[in-house]
């Protein structure tokens, strides 16, 4: 019977070890999921490597990279994480560089609202909650709240702020209705969302410090040779196109 | 170390298990008493919080209790505030999260009552409400004890519900399982720790006495 059990075992532990030794596993920030996809996919098609996602929010996938986590590249939503794990010899030295640059909407689905009047609404203040990222964990919660400081808006919105605990949940707060407006990633709305926008408006990129998205390789990569061409093909012309198409700035 | 998430969370379990003790005490009763044919129904329905995921809960509960939803809507035209991201809303989720958890432990102390006793009650003449809280009641304390406990125990645990419908407000909605999220991934272990601690602490010290009382009232 133990015999018949280890067998098994070893039936299901072969083809996943052989996957793991073959392609990528990425860790992504969950702003930047449907880019990476898309992205994968194109590295996948012309290099043959197939490639792996794992989306989390940058704090969750910082930790379980710390811990371990069997992933090659980290691609962040910030710069602060990749560089402390260059910085502790937990991603190889000198792999780290920016890959996205992130531009903020204001937004609302709300039918109440007249039709591309978000900033009016903001600045009149007439509306009940406003939905941003946790400004202590996600790189979009930070640059919402800069702007609404630069805005001169803050301390009127501070007792209706709601936060999400990252944009992902400060969109669905904002389009489930439950909050007014929210600051939100553009690459979320660019990509399609099931509800209709009622108004947005593009977050001038000097009202908060600009959302740099950086990229690391990991040291512990089982793979380091397919993980560098990833590193290099995530600065390549193609990746840029990707990138425009899904609401992000390619990196100066 | 910082109180205001405990203090929350302390609220919000405190007023749950007393709301859920005073309605799940004549919900409990029927269920252990009636022959309806509804009764399986009214069963399954009270106890599949156990099962689904916090999440299924959560993105339910933001679509009803938000300003367009069935009760969010009536209670926006009511008090002008809305339910979710709101203390209000967070008790309302969590008596619905920990229902199967008071529901149970009474239900099964009814469940266990001779009925020549209470035939005995309503002989000498206790009407029904008379007997229950004359004969019922004291009979089955460990029942109350035990879905108090676990009801208080299970809302301060909470974490999925209130991560989806809270909007982690400081003082309204962070409660201490989303305070202790934010420092983990702020990467305030120190912090985390500390909080997590107690949390610790008071999960092995309520179910030990909880535990521990059983044993004696079995010896008895």
């Amino acid at each position: 019977m133990s015999y018949y059990r280890t067998a098994f075992l070893f039936l299901f532990l072969i083809p996943l070890q052989s996957l793991a030794e073959d392609g990528l596993t990425i860790a992504v920030a969950s702003n930047f999921q449907r880019a990476a996809k898309s992205m994968a996919a194109e590295f996948s098609e012309s290099t043959r490597i197939p490639v792996r996602i794992s989306a989390g929010s940058t704090g969750k996938l910082y930790a379980q990279i710390v811990n371990g986590a069997p992933y090659d590249i980290f691609l962040a939503a910030d710069s602060a994480r990749p560089k402390r794990l260059e910085d502790d010899g937990i991603a190889v030295p000198g792999s780290r560089l920016t890959y996205a640059v992130g531009s903020l909407l204001l937004w609302s689905a709300d039918s109440t609202l007249n039709e591309g009047e978000c900033l009016e609404t903001l600045e009149s203040g007439s509306y009940r909650h406003l939905a941003i990222a946790n400004p202590l964990t996600a790189p979009y919660g930070r640059a919402a709240k800069e702007f609404l400081q630069a805005a001169n808006v803050f301390d009127d919105a501070m007792s209706r702020l709601v936060y999400g605990e990252n944009v992902a949940q400060a969109l669905q707060f904002a389009a489930s209705g439950n909050a007014t407006l929210g600051l939100v990633a553009a690459s979320q709305i660019k990509t399609g969302i099931s509800v209709e926008t009622r108004c947005s408006w593009e977050v001038p990129g000097d009202m908060h410090e600009a959302i740099i998205q950086q990229a690391v390789m990991l040291s512990a990569s089982n793979s380091p040779d397919a993980a560098t061409k990833f590193m290099v093909f995530l600065q390549g012309s193609r990746v840029a196109a990707i990138l425009k198409s899904h609401g992000y700035k390619a990196p100066d | 170390m910082d109180f205001a998430p405990l203090w929350l969370s302390a609220k919000l379990a405190f007023t749950t298990t007393l709301i859920l003790i005073v309605l799940g005490a004549p919900l409990s009763w029927w269920l252990s008493q009636s022959r309806s044919r509804w009764q399986p129904l009214v069963q399954t329905i009270v106890a599949m919080p156990i099962v689904l995921p916090p999440t299924v809960l959560g993105f339910y509960l933001l679509i009803v209790l938000g300003p367009n939803g069935a009760i969010g809507g009536w209670w926006v035209t009511l008090t002008g505030d809305s339910l979710t991201f709101s203390f209000s809303g967070l008790v309302i989720a969590s008596c619905i999260y920990s229902l199967p958890f008071a529901i149970q432990p009474m239900q099964s102390a009814f469940e266990s009552l001779s009925r020549k006793t209470l035939e005995a009650g309503w002989t000498l003449g206790a009407s029904r409400l008379d007997a229950f809280f004359s004969l019922v009641v004291p009979l089955s304390l460990r029942g109350f004890l035990g879905a108090a406990v676990l009801s208080f125990a299970h809302t301060l645990g909470e974490f999925g519900v209130v991560l989806m419908v809270g909007g982690n407000i400081p003082g309204e909605t962070r409660v201490v399982s989303i305070a202790i999220y934010d420092q983990v991934e702020t990467l305030d272990y120190a912090s985390a720790h500390q909080l997590s601690f107690v949390l610790i602490a008071f999960a092995f010290v309520t179910l030990f006495g909880v535990f521990f009382v059983n044993r004696c009232w079995q010896s008895r």
